[in-house]
């Protein structure tokens, strides 16, 4: 079979593919003020929903496995911007950020966190198992690496019913030393299916960092392996996770196949809430503090002076008060009756149980 | 006998180590376990002892240390490989089954796999559907596995150093909610036999049989149905494969009647296979068919409403004691 010819790079990659189309223009004069301000806005409602959901943990109002996303909010607003709505989202069980980023409202996510029958999966899932149907958000998946093939299937779906969506499929550096990465990255570049697979590696998996858990620690060198064109994109700018989806989203609705980026990012808290995260050094996450993308993208803002502080200012406090209704709503929902327990189980509406 | 009084992780520490000193081929391999000391704290101070030779931290890949885990044992070692949870350890299923289980069998008895695949089990509070659940019975239908499941500290070393010693593959179940459970533990070294029950507390009225964390709710039941003058005898299973049908029959003997209480879904749980052997070998003794108290036969989810309509509680269990008594 005749090959088309491509330029790679040395780890096969197709090297125009991370470059913007056209002549190079300025980063800041690329993206608008509305897109600045979209990013603010979303990075800022998780940052404030989260840590107020730390507290709340605190207060054991939300319960069970909680993992923060704090930090990684980039990659989140970046991801939204660059995606159509149509465009199916699948992550692990750090969802919160990449749900609300969706668009799955916030009232939603607390009441989800609080058990209530109001959440987006009716208080079944928690923290872990956020699902918007309606926003193409798949979930919200607890065991590690089992969202990849998932993701690889939505991707199928959507070659097979002949659309244009392509699929971006989240995993952690940890799921990358999960076997089904490996049976799924072959098998969707031999069926060159429509999904990015983005890693975002904050540098541990729970005590683990990536330099401990393989020879391998340029993790992008999973997807070459595979000839998947794949990219290293720093995942404290929101232009450039952005840019990387949007190539990569260009790529595979063109019919050429899957796309490996390979985001390198930062958690600020722990694992989850129980976990002191003795493993690193302060240092290490100020370095990472010092590039906050919130703390950027705001000064980028204001430096282009595409917002007043006077406008931030008024930002900053509807997403305050948004919070605050959040929690009023999540408090003052009900719990699922327990009757529910039954509900959900079955498409079949009589399904039999076993009730002795 | 000198006891002292420790927490669930350490006597399941201390039987690994104990097992460690004695036995060159013994190790530990799964993830966290090394440098962080264990996601439970189980495995605290064991790197520092034995270092990373044998006390190996592993990537996320179930389905890797596991068969690796398998193939050591093969080879001559004795593994033990702890899931951070048994709800991962479905991963690795392919390889507990399909080698760890069947080499024996396979290679016409010339190829053993001691080896001990452990770590905790079943529900620890609002941890949603893919986090809280029991394999107990899926292990134990496996021939070539043997199965155990710890409710105390005590047990918990007897028995996973019994376990460590077996030349058979052992599938061992723990609860995150019972790690920090303090229990009488001897300061000399003790063994359990495997396939052995319990009689915990002795009664004539009815038999309540049970394993790992739900054991503290059959003895909460039986402290309540005292008090309304109905002496419940309880059996802690400890085994669950071999199953010690023998310690049950002479329960029922004595009792005629049987709730088994277990967090496991209804269909073919370990609760159906002794409900078997009892109408097999105590037909003529049982004056009540055997009742059973067990999850609902959904998926768990994360409210805890929800969490409660799920799961065995005492009531549940004093209604079923009663049912079979034909009183209420
Ligand atoms: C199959 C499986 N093994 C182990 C776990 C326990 N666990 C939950 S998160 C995690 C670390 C994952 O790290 P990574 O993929 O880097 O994602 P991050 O938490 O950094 O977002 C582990 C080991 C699990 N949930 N599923
Ligand atoms: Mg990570």
């Amino acid at each position: 079979m005749a090959k088309t010819k491509v330029e790679k790079d040395q780890n096969g990659a197709d090297v125009a593919l991370a470059q913007p189309k056209g002549k190079p223009v300025k980063e800041a004069e690329r993206f608008s003020a509305e897109t600045y301000l979209n990013w603010y806005e979303i990075m800022l409602r998780i940052r404030r929903f989260e840590e107020k959901a730390g507290q709340l943990y605190g207060q054991q109002k939300i319960r069970g496995f909680c993992h923060l996303y704090i930090g990684q909010e980039a990659v989140a607003a970046g991801t939204i911007s660059a995606l159509q709505a149509d465009d199916p989202i699948i992550t692990a069980y750090r969802d919160h950020g990449m749900a609300l980023a969706r668009g799955i409202s916030s009232n939603e996510c607390m009441a989800e966190l609080y058990g209530k029958a109001t959440g987006c999966t009716k208080g079944k899932g928690g923290s872990m198992h956020f699902f918007s149907k309606e926003k193409k958000f798949f979930g919200g998946h607890g065991i590690v690496g089992a969202q990849i093939p998932l993701g690889a299937g939505l991707a199928f779906a959507e070659k097979y019913k002949g659309n244009a969506n392509v699929v971006a499929c989240f995993f952690g550096d940890g799921a990358a030393r999960q076997g089904a990465l490996h049976e799924t990255f072959n098998m969707a570049m031999t069926w060159k299916l429509p999904v990015i697979f983005l890693c975002e590696n904050n540098l541990y998996a729970m005590g683990t960092s990536v330099a401990r858990s393989s020879n391998v620690i340029d993790l992008k060198k999973l997807g070459s392996a595979y000839d998947m064109p794949s990219y290293d994109v720093d995942g404290m700018s929101c232009e450039k996770v952005h840019d990387a989806i949007a190539s990569a989203a260009e790529h595979c609705r063109s019919g050429k196949g899957p796309v490996f980026l390979e985001v390198e990012t930062y958690r600020y808290k722990g694992h989850s809430m129980s976990d002191p995260a003795k493993y690193r050094t302060k240092e290490e996450v100020e370095e990472y503090k010092s590039k906050d993308p919130i703390e950027t993208t705001l000064s980028t803002m204001l430096k282009k002076k595409f917002v007043t502080m006077a406008e931030v200012e008024a930002i900053n406090q509807r997403i305050m008060e948004e919070v605050d209704e959040c929690v009023k709503f999540a408090e003052e929902s009900p719990y699922p009756d327990p009757s529910e327990i039954y509900t959900d189980n079955y498409m079949q509406q009589d399904y039999p149980f076993i009730t002795d | 006998m000198e006891t002292r009084k420790i927490p669930f992780r350490q006597a399941l520490r201390e039987a690994m180590v104990e097992e460690m000193r004695r036995e060159e081929s013994v190790f530990l391999m799964g993830e966290e376990v090394a440098e962080y000391n264990g996601a439970y704290k189980v495995s605290q101070g064991m790197l520092e002892e034995f270092s990373e030779r044998r006390v190996i931290d592993t990537p996320i890949s179930e389905l890797g240390f596991a068969g690796i885990g398998v193939g050591a044992a093969m080879n001559g070692l004795r593994p033990i490989i702890e899931f951070m949870t048994w709800n991962f350890a479905v991963l690795a299923f392919d390889q507990i089954v399909n080698s760890a289980a069947k080499m024996l069998s396979m290679s016409a008895g010339q190829i053993n796999v001691p080896i001990v695949f452990r770590g905790p089990s079943a529900s620890a509070g609002q941890l949603g559907a893919q986090h809280s659940q029991s394999f107990e019975n899926w292990m134990a239908n496996v021939p070539g596995l043997k199965v155990i499941s710890v409710s105390n500290p005590y047990d918990a070393k007897g028995l996973l150093k019994s376990a460590i010693r077996d030349d058979d593959p052992v599938c061992f179940f723990e609860s995150e909610v019972m790690y920090g459970d303090m229990g009488e533990v001897p300061e000399e070294e003790y063994l359990i036999p495997i396939g052995k029950a319990n009689v915990t507390r002795e009664g004539d009225a009815v038999t309540i049989v049970s394993y790992n964390k739900m054991m503290k709710i059959a003895h909460a039941a039986a402290d309540e149905l005292a008090k309304d003058g109905i002496h419940a005898e309880v059996i802690d299973l400890r085994t669950i494969r071999p199953l010690d049908v023998e310690t049950l029959v002479n329960s029922v003997k004595k009792t005629n009647r049987m709730v088994i209480l277990e967090e496991a879904w209804p269909y073919g749980s370990v609760n159906t296979e002794i409900t078997f052997q009892l109408q097999k070998h105590a037909f003529d003794y049982l004056d009540a068919p055997i009742k059973r108290v067990t999850t609902t036969d959904t998926s768990i989810a994360y409210a805890p409403t929800l969490v409660q309509a799920f799961l065995p509680n005492v009531d549940k269990v004093i209604q079923a004691v009663k049912s079979s008594m034909y009183v209420s």
